[in-house]
């Protein structure tokens, strides 16, 4: 029997108080999808970067094809069919896709890039993996999705026989995810391996042939999909049980707290991104906002947290006219704001969980008195939510940079929810989360509502708006085209709606046109 | 207590993590600059002793070296203070010459009031004109967008052109040098030794015991105050900031503003402890050193005092050396870039701590 492809034995990586990888085998043959499964901070990224060679192991061995290897650069990686697409892209963007491809292994022809050279091998791979893309459109104007085909390109033009993926679908629309996996199987069918690096068990049970998991820096199983089911495999990832759609009693509908009439707001280019949205959240209520993103919801949760101007319409909050407040003022009126971006808005990454958590407050008591911080009172109110919300952490004093993914969220909740708001807005608060921590944030999102407090929930994931919402709003092109009651409506009739609800197939069509677009040029 | 006691040791660790880079910039420049000196057939040993000698040696030397390191105490912290705010405060030297400007000015028109009140008058119009001159950058900054950078230093040119015309026109003393009238006694800021009798004789004067006190303000306001809080949060990160309910463009406005008091109070201590009047070299480029010495100071106010007596005592004890060991002073600035290269070019110093602590655990193992 041949040895497999890569194999990795006992990797053993610390990182200064941490142990990323504890003697961590894993092997993968020719032509098979491995998904390496576990939670945000498991150490999956860590042992790939290690592969990869952007880290070194502190001792363990690999093996390519039983040969053992020192890979200490990403440059030998790739002399070895190593190739490795990131979560955050490196591209160049003003380059074309052609550049992109090429950079650092340009063809050249007495010493200049022959161009036309690059242009046909790029055509050439595109169209034997069957990754359609038009090789002289220039990378900041494709969508994400064609961004992350153009990487791994990238990785196959220099000859990898071994694709791995570090968490690809996080930053994909559902479409584009189906579209990857078709990809990811066209390779494997050309003989590729693909190790996929995810938390999210549905692309594991889709796509993989075998499934590592991954926790606290272990390989805890190993698996086929097959051979289990979501449950089986949260329950080896978390190591619980894990509830997937939480039990809730019926709304009780309370005051009107915030109510919105004809808003208008526009976008960076001065286009109208909202276009007349008028609805209201009552106490005791989970309303989501739910739409393909880029249909106004951004724009519309920065226009009712006083983060965007509002071009006509009013909003008010529990009746008090906060159409032009600042954030400042809606914060003081009550509203409190999980952002979608956690770490451009959410967080400032370089402040320790104590300034982060008084963020917002920093000027009113307990903290602050006469604009003077109250260290104690800081100390105190920080520790106190941290354990309270669960933030697992060495100490109060680290910058919010170190925490995990998951850790970084459930801070600020701790932040949004100890404040006590009337209102809490939400925007896809369990983006990039695992699902323990995913079922932390809507545990806390649903015993807000418990309380009496309104909530708006903003989220692309149509589970999380089923599970979590007592009214479904659908927000298409900056309208609230239709609204659902909970339990009302399938994922295909809210699908149907959020893709324009003209028929779905036209409303699937735009990205489409983008791929066939490509194939035809290729 | 006991809380405060087990947190102790790594704070001694982190802080002495922050000084690592800092401390070994300057060794290297230091061993660089011997390889020059031989090169060019000099002995360094000698020229370090003697620089030290000049820059440590005595009463005298050692106030030489205050004297010179109070302006950058001040520009060094007005550059630290940006730079926290996200803001890169490249036009100190101009906002240095308008306090500078400002003291001659009230100098002379305060001439006969009691020397505590004119004291107090002269630095807080000072810190005022300084904030003033960095408000209109800052207010262009904060409405639309322009960089500080190009308006700062502008201004720095407006400034500086407009002492020059001052001081040959309008402001001018009698007789046929450049500079303004010799300011009276009681609008002078008095020599260290008149206010500590036990001091030795030197030109060393109040100046420095301001500076340093408001080292330790502006290190108190970054650290315990909202003001300070929200300086740093948009230095960071302005989007979170602005979230958080911070208003970015205040606060840009306030950081500014502060940055340009601080560096004006360089040049009103420089007017009325040193020079006594005004003239058109009266500033050595303190505020361009200003910027080395936050660099070296990792914008710590607190390490600002630090690397300001770094470079006050470079700068004095060059003459001793030129004198004692012939080495040309211009050997002090060569080591003076080499130390704003090397903290800057952080990774150098980071590699070889990295290497050298490494050998030394195998060496250990």
């Amino acid at each position: 029997m041949a040895p497999p492809l890569i194999e990795v034995r006992e990797v053993t990586k610390t990182f200064p108080g941490v142990l990323a990888n504890d003697r961590v085998s894993l092997s993968l043959d020719a032509g098979e999808i491995v998904a390496l499964l576990g939670e945000n901070g498991a150490g999956k990224s860590t042992l790939m970067n290690v592969v990869y060679g952007l880290l070194t192991a502190d001792s363990g061995e690999i093996r390519v094809e039983g040969e053992p290897v020192h890979i200490r650069s990403p440059r030998q990686a790739i002399d070895l069919g190593i190739g490795m697409v990131h979560q955050h892209f490196m591209l160049v963007e003003p380059l074309t896709v052609t550049e992109n491809i090429v950079l650092g292994t340009e063809p050249t022809r007495g010493g200049v890039i022959d161009f036309r050279k690059a242009r046909d091998d790029v055509r050439e791979i595109s169209r034997r993996y069957g990754l359609a893309v038009d090789p002289d459109a220039v990378v900041r104007d494709l969508p994400v999705g064609m961004q992350q085909r153009v990487e791994i390109l990238k990785a196959l033009y220099r000859g990898a026989r071994v694709l791995i993926l570090d968490e690809p679908t996080a930053v994909l629309t559902p479409q584009e995810v189906r579209e990857l996996f078709a990809v990811v199987r066209s390779l494997v069918g050309e003989g590729l391996s693909v190790v996929f690096i995810t938390h999210k068990l549905e692309e594991v049970m889709s796509v993989a042939d075998r499934v590592v998991v991954m926790r606290d820096g272990r390989v805890v199983g190993e698996t086929r999909p097959a051979d289990t089911d979501m449950a089986g495999l949260a329950r080896m990832m978390v190591g619980r049980e894990v509830v997937f759609r939480v039990e809730k009693t019926p709304s009780t509908c309370g005051d009107t707290i915030l109510e919105l009439d004809d808003v208008h707001v526009l976008d960076e280019r001065h286009l109208e991104a909202v276009k007349g949205v008028s609805f209201s959240v009552c106490a005791g209520e989970v309303v989501a906002l739910a739409g393909v993103s880029g249909n106004g919801q951004t724009e519309l949760i920065e226009a009712i947290t006083g983060l965007r101007k509002v071009s006509s319409g009013t909003m008010l909050l529990k009746g008090e006219d906060i159409t032009k407040a600042a954030a400042r003022q809606t914060i003081e009126a009550g509203l409190s704001h999980v952002p979608e971006d956690r770490h451009r808005r959410g967080l400032v990454l370089d402040f320790d969980l104590m300034e982060n958590t008084i963020l917002g407050d920093h000027r009113l008591a307990p903290f602050a008195k006469y604009g003077v911080l109250n260290s104690s009172a800081i100390t105190e109110v920080t520790r106190q939510r941290i354990k309270d919300y669960d933030v697992r952490t060495p100490s109060e004093r680290v910058k919010a940079a170190t925490l995990s993914g998951g850790n970084q969220q459930k801070l600020v909740l701790a932040r949004e929810l100890g404040r006590d708001p009337d209102l809490l807005v939400a925007a896809q608060p369990t983006r990039g989360l695992d699902v323990g921590a995913i079922e932390f944030v809507h545990s806390q999102i649903l015993s807000e509502r418990d309380r009496g407090k309104a909530v708006l929930l903003v989220s692309l994931e149509l589970e999380e708006v089923q599970s979590l919402a007592d009214r479904i709003l659908i927000i298409f092109e900056g309208r609230i085209v239709k609204e659902f009651a909970a339990g009302e409506a399938s994922d295909e009739e809210l699908g149907y709606y959020m893709t324009g609800g003209g028929g779905d197939k036209l409303a699937a069509a735009p990205q489409e046109v983008v791929v066939s677009d490509g194939g035809s040029q290729a | 207590m006991a809380e405060a006691k087990r947190e102790h040791p790594n704070r001694v660790v982190a802080i002495l993590r922050e000084l690592a880079v800092p401390v070994i910039s300057v060794a290297i420049a230091m061993v660089i600059g011997s390889i020059i000196m031989i090169v060019a057939g000099f002995d360094p040993i000698s020229a370090y002793v003697a620089m030290f000698k000049g820059g440590f040696g005595g009463g005298r030397q050692i106030g030489e070296t205050m004297l010179r390191a109070t302006p950058l105490i001040f520009t060094g912290l007005a550059v630290a203070y940006g730079f926290r705010a996200g803001l890169f405060n490249i036009g100190a030297e101009g906002q240095l010459f308008m306090g500078g400007l400002s003291a001659a000015f009230l100098g002379i028109a305060l001439a006969g009031l009691p020397r505590p009140l004119n004291i107090v008058i002269m630095i807080v119009a000072g810190a005022a004109i300084g904030a003033a001159w960095a408000f209109i950058p800052a207010l262009l900054k904060a409405k639309v967008g322009a960089h500080e950078v190009i308006t700062t230093m502008m201004f720095s040119y407006i400034a500086r052109y407009l002492v020059s015309w001052l001081v040959t026109g309008p402001l001018k003393a009698e007789g046929q040098i450049p500079q303004t009238e010799r300011l009276p006694v009681e609008t002078t800021l008095p020599k260290l030794h008149e206010i500590f009798p036990f001091l030795v004789p030197s030109r060393a004067h109040l100046g420095f015991v301001l500076a340093v006190l408001l080292a330790i303000a502006v290190w108190w306001v970054l650290k315990y105050t909202a003001l300070g809080y929200e300086s740093r949060a948009v230095g960071f990160n302005p989007w979170a900031s602005e979230t958080g309910g911070i208003s970015v463009s205040a606060t840009t406005v306030k950081a500014l503003c502060i940055s340009g008091a601080l560096a004006g109070l360089a040049g009103v201590t420089e007017v009325m402890g040193v020079h006594l009047r005004l003239f058109d070299q009266f500033s050595a480029g303190f505020g361009f050193t200003g910027i080395a010495v936050a660099l070296l100071a990792k914008n710590n106010p607190i390490g600002v005092i630090a690397a300001a007596i770094l470079f006050g005592a470079l700068s004095a004890g060059g003459g001793t050396m030129q004198l004692e060991a012939e080495v040309p002073q211009k050997v002090i600035l060569i080591i003076q870039a080499l130390i704003i290269f090397l903290v800057a070019a952080e990774q150098i110093s980071r590699w070889i701590l990295g290497r050298t602590v490494r050998r030394g655990v195998e060496d250990a193992g």
